[in-house]
């Protein structure tokens, strides 16, 4: 399933990104995010990638399961597979995703007839192995109206690779999508993600991500609510160790009336790591009766880790109910003596606490083996955390 | 068991007990009441090793150690339990996750073999039906959403399946109706054996009248001011505590 590429497109894009340039720092929307780094590396593509087997494989309990290794499909049939084409990603302002036009690679092309439920759901496995090799998956989903899909995309590998993942959600009337975006990748990978959803009226769309890997990670999800009575919900769990840098970044823009979205961003930052939440929502003048909740909260688990949060509301009407507010907290103080006062470590008990804190998220997934196997690797990479923190802790 | 003394601790730099004596033997259950400010959940908090709490001066022991040495959940796996005043939520963390592992904690401490899931939950059942908690209350979050009452049941289940040897109560009986009251006292009278022994803090002697002590004492300024036997809750009931405190200053 190569790319149907149209390549005036791809020649436009590589236009774009030479004139765009990497995003620097002196671009407020990358104020805190620095690919300085990631420039100095010539990065290649791998033009022979073969089937790597990896635990992150969900094989035989999804629907379907299309696994890319370095940009290319190298095992799975999609049954989905339409010649839909990239619509909707914005390429012509977002380095980024100009970067990806020009570059791209297979994905998945799934359209999902009118009216068609997909039982169980759909896995999307990308592999990155190899260091100095990069890869531009692009993924286009359409869902005519009144379908429902579940979608799962996970980023995964070994070594020093570069994802710049494009994924675009157009959900028709009345179409109902869950979407989870897993990434999960080498410690010293860089991820960069950008997640573009169209609904029409009355499309119901989850989008949750969740950021455990990769040394700098940045995940982007646009949302455009172009419909009347379309509703979204993103929620999303960034969990940061060492060195690591998690950037998230996602916009809501209300168009049309009665639309409702709902946010809910959860951080976890330890040792010396790095989050960032940046939401914004955009409420149109002619998006009245709009309801919009929009939530991030973080914990800090160390004196030197860092979050930055910015929730950010546009509002050019009147008649709408909007809310939103951050939070940047520790370990409860009061939690932690009551677990230790029935017997449990400290370390134990702090990584109750903070699996608590996670669970809000992780419990929301409808899909059990995705959350089983978020709830693992949140598990495994937690124990590891903790010797190196008392260090840097109290 | 327990041999508290001249025991002077405080908080945020302030002198609450001040020179308090106390010597507990297994198999003896004591009260200690006083009015509000006299340092009775100061001395609960300390026992079970708060932080911020400090000791200024003085020495506890427990079964011979040293028990201002240990952490708190070193101090719980020697058998030391306290039912605190204000339980607090925890959402997100299973409340019969929760008890499993603590107990398995003590276990492992005492060099036992842990309790496999099946083994825990029978234990735990058992244990319900004593303080009559819903067997749904052991899948929602610690403390999460319960009612006051429920939270102090929870407190008294928790101790009955932990079994400690010294279980402290910091005024459990406060805001429980007076079912509630009967079933933590009831909780409560199961632990009483020759090896377990009993400090049950408390403002009211209501608690008592279910729960009937060994000893009273009578806590005032920071010092034990007055002990006796059971019959002097009632004498605080009737006369109140100002008799006691005036006759200490005399």
């Amino acid at each position: 399933m190569t790319a149907v590429v149209d390549t005036d497109l791809r020649e436009r894009a590589a236009e774009t990104f030479a004139k765009l340039g990497w995003p620097t720092t002196r671009i407020e929307e990358w104020r805190t995010t620095n690919l300085a780094p990631l420039q100095k590396i010539n990065w290649r593509v791998d033009e022979n990638p073969r089937a790597i087997e990896h635990p992150a494989t969900l094989g035989g309990r999804a629907a379907v399961e299309l696994v890319f290794v370095n940009g290319r499909l190298v095992s799975g049939e999609n049954p989905f597979g339409g010649d839909v084409d990239a619509q909707i990603a914005d390429w012509e302002r977002n380095a980024m995703v100009a970067l990806n036009t020009a570059n791209m690679q297979d994905g998945a092309r799934i359209e999902i007839p009118a009216g068609t439920v997909v039982d169980g759901f759909i896995h999307l496995l990308f592999i990155g192995h190899g260091d100095g090799i990069w890869s531009h998956p692009r993924n286009v989903i359409v869902v005519g109206a009144n379908a429902q899909v579940a979608i799962v995309e996970t980023y995964a590998g070994t070594g020093s690779y570069f994802t710049n993942a494009v994924t675009e959600i157009i959900a028709g009337e009345s179409a109902v999508v869950d979407h989870t975006r897993f990434e999960r990748e080498s410690m010293s990978a860089f991820h960069v993600g950008n997640v573009f959803i169209h609904q029409a009226r009355g499309a119901n769309v989850t989008s949750r991500s969740v950021a455990i890997g990769a040394a700098l990670a940045r995940s982007e999800t646009s949302v455009v609510l172009a419909g009347e009575g379309a509703s979204v919900t993103l929620e999303g769990l960034f969990v940061g160790s060492g060195t690591q840098h998690l950037d998230n970044h996602t916009t809501i823009d209300h168009v049309q009336p009665h639309c409702e979205s709902h946010e809910l961003y959860k951080g976890v930052l330890d040792q010396n790591a790095r989050g960032v939440f940046d939401g914004r929502i955009i409420v149109r003048p002619g998006a009245q009766k709009t309801v919009s909740r929009q939530e991030n909260r973080n914990l800090l688990l160390s004196e030197t880790a860092i979050v930055d949060s910015k929730p950010t509301l546009e509002i050019h009407n009147d008649d709408v109910k909007c809310n939103h507010g951050s939070t940047i907290g520790q370990i409860d103080a009061e939690q932690l003596f009551y677990l230790r006062s029935r017997g449990i470590g400290e370390d134990e008990s702090r990584n109750l606490l903070v699996h608590a804190f996670a669970s809000e998220i992780v419990d929301r997934m409808k899909i059990e083996p995705v959350r089983e196997q978020i709830r693992r690797a949140l598990f495994e990479a937690m124990p590891d955390r903790l010797p190196e923190r008392r260090g840097t802790s109290r | 068991m327990l041999e508290i003394k001249n025991l002077h601790a405080g908080i945020d730099g302030k002198e609450i007990l001040r020179g308090l004596d106390l010597t507990i033997r297994p198999g003896e259950v004591h009260a200690i009441m006083g009015p509000n400010g006299s340092g009775k959940s100061t001395l609960a908090n300390v026992l079970a090793g708060r932080p911020k709490y400090e000791v200024l001066e003085g020495s506890i022991t427990f079964e011979g150690k040293n028990l201002l040495e240990m952490p708190t959940e070193d101090r719980a796996r020697e058998g030391v339990f306290l039912a605190m005043q204000y339980p607090v939520e925890i959402p997100g963390v299973n409340n019969i996750y929760f008890l499993k592992a603590a107990l398995n904690a003590l276990r492992k401490h005492r060099g036992e073999e842990e309790l496999d899931a099946i083994e825990f939950l029978q234990l735990a059942r058992e244990k319900m039906k004593v303080v009559e908690l819903d067997e749904s209350f052991m899948n929602r979050g610690v403390n999460e959403g319960f009612s006051g009452g429920e939270k102090k049941r929870n407190e008294i289940f928790q101790m009955a399946v932990l079994d400690p040897k010294l279980a402290i109560l910091d005024e459990t009986d406060s805001g429980l109706d007076i079912d509630a009251l009967r079933i933590v006292a009831e909780g409560v009278n199961m632990l009483r054996t020759e090896r377990h022994s009993v400090l049950v803090i408390t403002h009211y002697q209501r608690l008592l009248r279910y729960l009937v002590p060994d000893f009273v004492h009578v806590l005032a300024n920071g010092r034990i001011v007055k002990s006796g036997g059971k019959e002097l809750a009632e004498e605080l009931e009737q006369k109140g505590y100002d008799w006691v405190e005036t006759e200490a200053v005399a």
